[in-house]
């Protein structure tokens, strides 16, 4: 990549035995924004704080601007952090809290005044600008943050988890208002969070990570309809996902045994013989009464779950698996305990190979 | 139930508040505020030949504290409690820094190892100094045997000593505040401030010393008041020959039979810790006020 902002080659944390991040590599182009997507413990945090110097490399490198700074301390290096709990100065003003880093490197006063002001305008905080961080709500702290790390004109902004303390509603608003910042100043964003509803809205492109290792990294759309790990698959979204052989191959279309029984999937790639997963979003589920060609999975209606905006059916297959498909409305052609037989069209679901352990 | 206890008269709602303050209240009248006022009473009369006190008002004993060999001793005493208060915190505050940093379990053990000799009989440890500085003590020995000097150094009954023992005896005093307050300043805020640019130094200066001032004062207030009251250290360490405040006070009321001189004496040592207290709660906020 040659506008890549943020390079990272070979990057591996230890804390002691334990291998938090595992070989990571990672380019970031410049006014990106990139999510760094996983449950907790996968080394995200980590990694972002391995960025910004809070935490040292045990292994690897990391370029900004394609300048080595695993040696740098924090405080040399050209990026700012937004962090989880926002961590304002409890003894200073919402102005000085934003003009803190333009004090530390003794920006004329008329400047600060400007800049900070500009800021406060910027997040709409103006006339907050005397109170103490105490006096504010959750969200009201978060945009002093954003403006404190901001008013720096960092390279790259680096934010951890900052919308995890806020109640849904505004987290909905500041995620729209954060990617509308961050497209008007052209900032490289990083942003860690474990909220894959979040990374979707938000991001150019996604990074899922899982025990330390960086499963895939995508746009939203490509992680969200092609998914390249089972794990992937199962984390973004609600997924169905099946573990099976290949037992035929007719063109593109495989035809997979499985535990509950037989499916067909789209697999290029993919030979006979060769263990996979398949893995099929709800909406594309589909039922029958009747058997359909390609298919031997058979089950029980279980239950319909209300969920607002869709209605998603739970079938019990007979191996033992419970499978969902959501639809608009409630699914009236079947009842509750009735026996079904699963299937969708074979270019709907995802072949997804089979996790090499040796590869990493 | 609210509706009910507000049509209730106010008279009775008051008697169980009553049983429970009035013992305490009662206990504070009789054992702190009518012996505060005798004090200030008795300060405003004057001495007897024999050492008693004559009930005739006169302002002699606060002329007398104005006296230059008082007075020399109320700034010395100042001076003093002022220089303990201040190496306490200086020694206080990196030591607290460090225990808020480690681990919990052992933070408390190293505030253990901090209060044994603080729960130790205060007699027995400053009997100890003397032991230990005495002129045939360990520490003269040492220098002796092994040739640092000629003849054993006159340690005790000296300023020096003096205070070594009142920082000793209040280091705990300095500590315990500081560390309540530097343990629960977060790390994420100093990791904030060195990521807009500030390095270790700046980042002590601009957060962790503000934030932690709360601590700092209270420090101030928990060391300083008590060594310029203290007489068992001076006593002790110092001999007889070394006098502050509080050893004056103490041979007021005892040998000498002052009684008028040493209450007023009393009441100055109360009117500055009440001026202390005064600017503690100007600058601190009250909440923070964490008194250990």
């Amino acid at each position: 990549m040659n506008n890549s902002i943020i390079t990272l080659e070979g990057v591996v944390k230890r804390f002691g035995s334990n291998v938090v991040v595992k070989n990571l590599n990672l380019e970031v182009a410049q006014g990106e924004f990139l999510t760094l997507l996983g449950p907790s413990g996968c080394g995200k945090t980590t990694t972002l704080r391995m960025i910004a110097g809070f935490e040292e490399a045990s292994e690897g490198t990391i370029k900004v601007e394609g300048e080595r700074v695993e040696d740098k301390e924090p405080f040399q290096r050209n990026v700012n952090t937004v962090f989880q709990n926002y961590a304002l100065f409890p003894h200073m003003t919402v102005f000085n809290n934003i003009a803190y880093g333009l004090t530390i490197k003794k920006v004329p006063k008329a400047e600060i005044n400007e800049r900070v002001t500009e800021m406060l305008r910027m997040v709409q905080m103006e006339p907050y600008a005397k109170r103490k961080p105490d006096e504010l709500s959750g969200g009201q702290k978060q945009r002093v943050a954003i403006a404190r790390a901001l008013v720096n004109r960092p390279k790259v902004l680096l934010l951890d988890e900052p919308l995890g303390a806020l109640d849904l509603k505004l987290r909905k608003q500041m995620q729209i208002e954060l990617k509308r910042l961050q497209k008007k100043l052209g900032i490289t964003f990083i942003y860690v969070t474990h909220d894959q509803e979040e990374a979707l809205t938000m991001s150019d492109r996604i990074a899922v990570m899982h025990d330390g290792i960086l499963e895939q990294l995508d746009s939203p759309t490509e992680i969200y309809e092609h998914p390249k790990t089972r794990f992937v698959a199962g984390f973004i979204g609600e997924s169905n996902i099946f573990d099976g052989k290949v037992v035929a191959k007719e063109g593109d279309v495989l035809t997979v045994e499985t535990a509950e029984g037989n499916l067909q999937v789209i697999g290029p790639d993919f030979a006979v013989g060769e263990e996979m997963h398949v893995s099929i979003r709800p909406e594309y589920l589909e039922v029958s009464t009747s058997p359909v060609a390609g298919f031997t999975l058979e089950g029980k209606i279980k239950d319909f779950i209300y969920q607002g905006s869709v209605v998603k059916t739970a079938v019990d297959l007979n191996g033992g698996m419970e499978v969902k498909y959501s639809r608009f409305e409630q699914d009236n052609s079947v009842s509750e305990g009735e026996k079904v037989y699963v299937c969708w069209k074979p270019e709907k679901a995802v072949a997804i190979k089979k996790f090499d352990q040796g590869a990493v | 139930m609210s509706s009910a206890s507000q049509a209730m008269p106010k008279k009775k709602n008051l008697l169980p508040k009553m049983a429970m303050a009035g013992p305490v209240s009662l206990w504070m009248i009789l054992f702190v505020t009518i012996p505060l006022m005798y004090i200030i009473f008795i300060s405003f009369m004057s001495r007897g030949v024999f050492g008693d006190v004559l009930y005739k008002p006169t302002t002699e004993s606060y002329t007398t504290i104005l006296d230059p060999t008082y007075f020399k001793v109320i700034v010395k005493s100042l001076q003093a409690a002022g220089i303990t208060t201040l190496l306490c915190i200086l020694i206080g505050y990196p030591f607290a820094y460090i225990i808020a940093r480690k681990p919990k379990d052992v933070a408390a053990k190293m505030i253990t190892l901090l209060m044994i000799p603080f729960w130790t009989n205060s007699l027995m440890r400053l009997n100890a100094w003397l032991l230990l500085f005495q002129t045939s003590g360990p520490v003269n020995n040492f220098l002796v045997n092994f040739g640092f000097v000629d003849k054993p150094i006159g340690f005790i009954y000296t300023d020096e000593l003096v205070m070594i023992g009142l920082i000793t005896n209040m280091l705990p005093f300095a500590v315990l505040p500081l560390y309540s307050t530097i343990e629960k300043l977060e790390k994420s805020l100093l990791e904030a401030s060195a990521d807009l640019g500030a390095d270790a130094k700046t980042t002590f200066m601009k957060v962790t010393l503000p934030i932690t001032f709360p601590g700092i004062f209270s420090a101030i207030i928990l060391v300083f008041i008590p060594s310029l009251g203290i007489y068992t250290v001076t006593d002790m360490l110092g001999g007889g020959k070394v006098m502050y405040i509080g050893n004056i006070i103490k041979n007021q009321f005892g040998a000498i039979r002052n009684w008028p001189l040493g209450a007023a004496l009393s009441v100055l040592l109360i009117v500055i810790t009440m001026l202390l207290i005064f600017i503690y709660t100007r600058f601190a906020k009250i909440e923070d006020m964490e008194v250990v």
